[in-house]
């Protein structure tokens, strides 16, 4: 009896599943990482952050077609995409400093339709091919497995852990975190508050940029493609706890998981729904987030 | 004696534009009807979206799961009756689109704030998943095609909905839902609601369930939304899964800030404005008009936050 259930489970392709889910899961971790930084520090729900993965992964190709080489794309996309988030902070959130939260959500609505559809405009609704800086393959079952996907997991990991490390100890992350606690007392302190600000949507958006350039190698750059990774995106912060980086990680890869193993069985539009019961269960039992230490 | 002046100059004003728009399908070309009779609908979409962001204070981005769920709802009624009915079709919207509703304030309305406007927005994706991806009932991304049904009480008269009848009768639906919504906003729960707005832990002090009225709040407001979904579709006689899209529920609240929140008019002026503008615009930009669009909404949230009817408000009586 027990043979037979085991032999039931395809074994091969829970481990081919699990590595997708973890590698979609650490972008997906990179792109909410930025979010709830954003969200943790300033109060702003950046609906435009799907936009600027995909500005990003456009700006990829762009200097990619220039160049010639990827990871000088990946580094001058995130630039360029940090230096467009630090202007598109200054034009449209700077004038929202103090106004109610919800102020900002729609202005980055907003700016997802302005975004979105110049990208339409300028790109045009065919996709754009990333070419993966290196093709090599090792064999995984019956897969022949890429390893520019499990490179992308690493570096995304590392760019997190850069992250973090900056928050923990460089000045410029404690300002940032003191900020976070108290922004009248860290003005009072000296920090010059709207610029470190404008540093955080600067960093946020990089860190979207750089995702969307990871990412763009496993399907077409898009001009809708920022769509669905903010979606995916708030769903991992509301999961992870909103302004939690640990809990927005560890969701990400929560998700990214149950949906890979979903997609064994249903179609992965259907599988999608899995992270919408996560998110239902989520708010029955622990409104709070399913990886928060503390109830707020 | 000004209050009752106020109702008055409320009543003549209120009289003059239905009478208004009750002409205008007799003068106004084929086009210009079809359009007026959508401002309509979206009007009152963005009107019932108003009960929750200018009275209750939450954002909603699931609206178009309502709308959606109402229009899905009077397909189902027209396809599977024989003759289609009307009222079949309402009662069929109107069910779908509370029982979502219900669904949706059950949950959403645990959060606040930003929470509450992300997880309206994920539900409503919910929504939208299920229909795209349930091919075999929901025709998936093709939509239902279904015929008008006939405006009629069983036994008693029925007439075919021509153009301008169909005008009329969505035009007395939007009037009778805004007189009721209008009495809803000044009747004591409205009230309530206001306060919730203003100041959540202290109506919760006074001893007000809030939890109770926002879950009320979400399901009134999604009856109606549900209501504009049945007449688009009598109006368009199809129904899509792109319009229960989160887009949808993005533009409801953007007519919603154009033409001022918590003033049940401002969102229809606003509905009216982002069309017209949408219209005149799309003549240069063509399908990118959104750009634009986008950049006048954000102008209009940082430096007109009370909408245009707020301004034209103020403006008036300085």
């Amino acid at each position: 009896m027990l043979h037979s259930v085991l032999h039931a489970i395809p074994f091969d392709q829970i481990l081919i599943q699990t590595i997708n889910g973890i590698v979609t899961g650490m972008i997906l971790a990179l792109v909410a990482s930025g979010l709830t930084l954003i969200f943790g520090i300033m109060d702003v729900v950046n609906f435009a952050h799907g936009e600027l993965f995909m500005l990003g992964a456009y700006a990829g190709v762009l200097i990619l077609s220039a160049t010639g080489s990827f990871w000088l794309a990946l580094v001058c996309a995130s630039l360029l995409i940090a230096l467009l988030g630090a202007a598109i902070y200054l034009v449209t959130l700077r004038p929202l400093l103090g106004r109610d939260p919800l102020t900002t959500i729609l202005a980055t609505f907003g700016l997802s339709l302005v975004l979105q559809n110049y990208a339409l405009w300028q790109f045009g609704p065919v996709a754009r091919k990333i070419q993966e800086p290196f093709t090599g393959h090792f064999v995984l079952f019956y897969l022949e497995y890429p390893w520019y996907r499990l490179v992308i997991a690493f570096l995304a990991a590392a760019i997190i852990a850069a992250l973090w490390l900056f928050l923990k100890f460089g000045t410029y992350g404690i300002w940032i975190r003191a900020t976070t606690q108290d922004r009248i007392m860290a003005e009072a302190m000296g920090i010059p508050v709207p610029w470190v600000l404008t540093a955080v949507f600067a960093i946020g958006s990089g860190m979207a940029a750089a995702s969307g350039v990871l990412f763009g190698p496993l399907v077409g750059v898009n001009y809708a493609m920022g769509t669905d990774w903010v979606l995916k995106a708030f769903i991992v912060v509301v999961v992870g706890g909103m302004g939690n980086l640990g809990g927005s990680i560890l969701a990400a890869i929560f998700i990214s998981l149950l949906e890979a193993y979903a997609s064994l069985w249903v179609s992965p539009a259907q599988a999608v729904i899995v992270s919408f019961v996560v998110l239902i269960l989520t708010l029955l039992f622990r409104p709070t987030g399913l990886f928060a230490s503390t109830p707020r | 004696m000004s209050e009752r002046r106020h109702r008055l100059v409320f009543w003549a004003g209120f009289c003059v534009v239905v009478l208004l728009l009750a002409v205008a399908p007799v003068v106004l070309p084929e086009f210009w009807r079809r359009f007026l009779t959508e401002i309509l609908i979206w009007g009152l979409l963005a009107m019932s979206s108003d009960i929750l962001i200018g009275y209750a204070g939450l954002i909603s981005f699931g609206h178009s799961a309502f709308f959606g769920l109402g229009m899905y709802g009077a397909a189902a009624a027209l396809m599977t009756t024989r003759p289609p009915s009307l009222w079949l079709a309402l009662l069929y919207g109107l069910v779908a689109a509370s029982a979502v509703a219900a669904f949706v304030a059950y949950f959403s309305t645990r959060l606040r704030d930003i929470y509450f406007a992300i997880t309206t927005l994920i539900f409503s994706q919910i929504f939208y998943v299920i229909i795209f991806t349930w091919t075999e009932v929901t025709g998936g991304e093709n939509g239902l095609t279904f015929s008008r049904p006939a405006l009629g009480i069983f036994g008693l008269f029925s007439i075919p909905f021509t153009p301008s009848v169909l005008h009329w009768f969505v035009l007395a639906v939007v009037a009778v839902s805004y007189l009721l919504l209008r009495r809803i906003t000044q009747s004591p729960f409205g009230m309530v609601l206001q306060s919730i707005r203003e100041n959540e832990p202290r109506t919760r002090a006074i001893g007000y369930p809030i939890e109770r009225y926002k879950i009320v709040a979400v399901m009134l407001s999604g009856l109606f939304a549900g209501l504009a979904g049945v007449l688009y579709a009598f109006q368009n006689q199809f129904a899509a899964p792109d319009f229960v899209f989160f887009l949808v529920s993005g533009e409801v609240v953007i007519y919603n800030v154009i033409g001022g929140i918590g003033t049940l008019v401002g969102p229809i002026v606003g509905a009216a404005f982002f069309l017209l503008l949408r219209e005149g615009l799309s003549r240069f930009f063509t399908e990118y008009y959104l750009i634009p669009v986008g950049i006048i909404f954000i102008a209009m949230v940082i430096f007109m936050p009370q909408g245009v009817l707020g301004f034209a408000r103020r403006w008036l009586n300085r």
